[in-house]
């Protein structure tokens, strides 16, 4: 069972989105944030929702697994909104106890922050959901190949991701293995508080560690016999090539910064 | 067979360093010699720290030796500035699947070597393409490792080390952490390289039965060769082997067990065919 873990949310698909350059969803995505936070009425923001919503659509990302996303952060959700509803007293008063009133500013200001955030969380999670981890590291690698000048590279960092992604796998697995084999030498993982609980995992940890140093020596030393000598000289198999879909990406990307701010002159701020 | 020499190895002498600075440990290999042919199958067998890995290090310039000489292709691997070419005549493929496959998708992974040598992207799709249809896992170029049996990752492995269209490959022990379905996936694709590629193999081995099947053998033991030839030839000298700490081939056992019971079973026998066909003859004799 824990063998068909897959890795990050990929969902494989052929969607338009899905055949987006990794490079430009990394960019798209970016500016897409920096988009929904210059929204500063409901006018605006209906715009962006309407078009995240449409993104979803068009990923074919099934909308509930969309809302398992939210899950995760339904509290911080539900905190905002509340702490907005209690400390904004513009607009006209619905309720009052005492000193605690809620206003129709307050109640409208939670709304829209609700909003919001769900925007954000729907076309970040988009990205994770439409590329595959490769992918994503590879089109990272490529972005910041400018990082190069200052003497950082970008090619040992995505090295290091793609390793790390492809040994989470394997390191559970032992991780299974070596419960298993403690349990069979009588550890008692499940029983006592957590100090003891956590006391418990070191005779898991220690091999854990002395097996991870001795995977990354075999692995060190296969790299060396497949003549790997870091990103100089190294060509790439997938060759990164916009394509219409990019391009009219970008185009609808930079049309929605126009409506939105148009949207903002036109009407008045609510935030 | 030609008798060109793909790897020469020249009274070669060779000690890992100490814990401490400077010191050596008593020597794994010495002088040892070993020729081995072109489009050679060779089979290397030995006990446990024998020194079999060891040669493996020295025959791909990951170590150079103490004494001696190793040449691969007319290359001396004490030639730094040769070390990658070398690399790419002999690669090598390790014990355990696991730790040598680098990306997260399989062609990714056998693209790993080719895009180290600076090959064109159209040519390492096409290397890359060709090798995963030799070693018949094609169909699970996007598949990610963690997710095939172990068998497959070696076969993998395996395409990884063709797609830098090595002249020479060595296997350490390919084979020790499979199971037997595994084993013969495994077995079934190195002979299927070496017959139809002419890829020169030199397989380090603990199993008797898969060095029968080796064109040489070469048995190791403290650091040196110990007997070297056909199969035939070696598993003959079975007291050598025994006490060496090795086996012989299983049918090869049950017949000087039978003839320990006074049934003599005509012919050398080394594979269960030998085994069977032999019996027959006996038989046939008997009536």
């Amino acid at each position: 069972m824990i063998k068909d873990i897959t890795l990050g949310q990929y969902f494989p698909g052929n969607s338009p989105i899905h055949r987006l350059d990794p490079r430009s969803k990394l960019v798209l995505v970016f500016a897409l944030l920096i988009i929904i936070f210059l929204c500063q009425n409901f006018f605006s923001l209906a715009l962006i929702t309407v078009f995240s919503v449409v993104c979803v659509l068009l990923s074919r990302i099934p909308f509930k697994t969309m809302m398992k996303g939210l899950k995760t952060i339904v509290f911080v959700i539900l905190l905002t909104s509340i702490l907005q509803i209690f400390y904004n007293h513009e607009g006209t008063i619905l309720w009052q106890w005492h000193k605690i009133q809620i206003t129709t500013g307050g109640v409208s200001m939670a709304i829209f922050i609700t909003v919001r955030i769900i925007c954000l969380i729907f076309v970040s999670s988009l990205l994770t959901y439409t590329t595959s981890p490769t992918l994503l590291t590879d089109g990272i690698e490529r972005l910041l190949k400018p990082l190069k000048k200052i003497h950082i590279e970008p090619h040992t960092l995505a090295m290091m991701m793609t390793i790390a992604l492809r040994f989470i796998p394997t390191l559970i697995e032992e991780v299974d293995h070596i419960m298993a084999a403690q349990k069979a030498r009588g550890a008692d993982l499940e029983s006592g508080n957590l100090i003891k609980r956590a006391k418990a995992l070191i005779p898991i940890l220690i091999p854990l560690f002395v097996n991870s140093f001795r995977r990354a020596y075999d692995l060190a030393y296969a790299m060396e016999c497949r003549c790997y000598r870091g990103g100089d000289g190294r060509t790439r198999m997938r060759i990164m090539k916009l394509s219409g879909v990019d391009f009219a990406a970008y185009a609808v990307c930079a049309l929605l910064l126009a409506g939105v701010i148009v949207l903002n002159i036109c009407f008045e701020a609510v935030i | 067979m030609n008798k060109e020499i793909m790897i020469q190895i020249q009274n070669v002498t060779y000690a890992y360093e100490g814990d401490e600075e400077g010191s050596k440990l008593s020597p794994v290999l010495q002088n040892l010699s070993l020729d081995i042919y072109r489009g050679e199958f060779l089979a290397i067998l030995g006990h446990n720290g024998s020194g079999k890995s060891t040669l493996t290090r020295l025959c791909n310039a990951m170590a150079q030796p103490d004494s001696g000489k190793v040449y691969v292709d007319g290359m001396d691997t004490a030639d730094e500035k040769l070390e990658y070419d070398i690399r790419e005549k002999v690669g090598v493929v390790m014990q355990n699947p696991d730790n040598q496959i680098v990306a997260t998708i399989v062609e990714e992974d056998v693209a790993f070597g080719p895009e180290n040598l600076g090959v064109e992207p159209s040519e390492i799709r096409r290397r890359v393409d060709s090798a995963l249809r030799r070693v018949g896992m094609y169909e699970y170029r996007n598949h990610e490792p963690h997710k095939l049996s172990g068998g497959q990752k070696q076969r993998v492995a395996i395409a990884g080390v063709l797609a830098m269209q090595t002249e020479c490959i060595i296997l350490d022990e390919p084979t020790a952490m499979l199971d037997p379905q595994g084993r013969r996936e495994v077995m079934q694709t190195i002979h299927e390289l070496n017959r139809e590629m002419g890829i020169t193999v030199v397989l380090i081995t603990h199993f008797m039965e898969e060095a029968v099947q080796a064109d040489r053998v070469a048995v190791m033991d403290e650091g040196q060769i110990l007997l070297l030839g056909p199969p035939r030839e070696v598993f003959a000298h079975r007291q050598v082997l025994l006490d060496s700490g090795l086996d012989i081939p299983q049918s090869a056992k049950l017949a000087d067990r039978l003839q320990q019971l006074g049934i003599c079973l005509p012919g050398d026998i080394l594979t269960p065919d030998d085994f069977v066909s032999s019996f027959r003859a006996y038989r046939e004799g008997k009536r």
